[in-house]
């Protein structure tokens, strides 16, 4: 399945795992810091709506 | 529908509520999408596409590195744009959107110089060379990176949106240098456009369809980010604006 890439299977399969590591870790850390401030933002809500009965 | 009739119906998406009532019916399809289209170009790309004559095998890196250059430049251009909206109209979500944006196009960027600087290598003989366009788009990244250096750096976020977006606009000029340095100067290393209106100046049929699949995977990706991340922002926004009301009110 894995096409033959010759000499320069190196050099394609590195440009690749950058890549994609990259856009991994991108979309990775934008979705856990959305969670934790989504999280957050009710917690405060609460908080608010507890205080001011 | 008149045509001020349509503005105000645009503008009313600068409402932080219906931006998040909107984005959030989207963010679903965008994910799919934008997972869907890269997972096709990309597979496409590089199992069933043939080596180039010249290039060998290297051709391939194409499918990430064409379409990352192109959002890192775009993704600027959009902040510049939502910049101008800020510094026009005062609407907080564009701030933020570009705020948003910043981080995303700076990914692009360094995707954009990485796999370009593992493809010179075998081609050119060399990682790096200070050719117009490789140094213009360096400096589109320190600029991405001060950009967001800006914004941590000042606390009150309206001063932290209008600096941001005056430094936008000066790099815009690198931004647009970066499209067209290869237009500009004819003594660099780097090739002309790879996708061009001209028919002739195109890559080969057999690369171009699944290109263009994967530029759509990475625009509705950079999109579904943008979306998701200015969310976040709205949201850490409204964070502040509690916490604030609370200590007032103690």
């Amino acid at each position: 399945m894995m096409p033959d890439l010759g000499k320069y299977a190196d050099t394609v399969l590195s440009a690749y795992a950058a890549s994609i590591l990259l856009l991994i870790g991108l979309v990775g850390i934008s979705l856990w810091r959305g969670r934790r401030v989504r999280a957050e933002m009710e917690e405060t809500e609460q908080r608010m709506r507890r205080k001011n009965g | 529908m008149s045509s001020s009739e349509k503005m105000n119906a645009l503008w009313s998406y600068a409402n932080p509520r219906k931006f998040l009532a909107v984005t959030e019916r989207l963010m679903p399809w965008l994910w799919i999408l934008s997972g869907a289209c890269l997972v096709i170009g990309l597979v496409w790309g590089f199992f069933f596409t043939p080596d180039d004559y010249r290039q060998g095998s290297t051709v391939k890196i194409i499918y990430l590195h064409v379409p990352s250059a192109l959002m890192a430049i775009n993704g600027w251009l959009m902040m510049l744009v939502m910049s101008l909206i800020w510094l026009i109209r005062r609407h907080h979500v564009s701030a933020l959107a570009a705020r948003a944006a910043a981080p995303v196009g700076a990914v692009m960027t360094v995707i954009a110089l990485v796999t370009g600087a593992i493809w010179g290598q075998p081609m050119w003989g060399t990682w790096w060379a200070w050719d117009p366009r490789l140094t213009s788009f360096l400096i589109l990244f320190l600029f991405y990176l001060g950009y967001m250096a800006l914004w941590s750096a000042i606390e009150d976020p309206d001063t932290a949106a209008d600096l941001t977006s005056v430094l936008c606009l000066v790099g815009s000029v690198f931004a647009l240098l970066s499209r067209y340095a290869v237009n500009f100067w004819n003594q660099g290393l780097h090739q002309g456009a790879s996708l061009s209106m001209d028919k002739k100046e195109n890559v080969a049929d057999v690369f171009y369809i699944p290109l263009l699949v994967c530029i759509a995977g990475f625009v509705l990706l950079f999109i579904a980010l943008v979306f998701y991340r200015t969310g976040t922002e709205i949201r850490a926004r409204r964070i502040r604006a509690l916490q604030a009301r609370e200590r007032a009110g103690a």
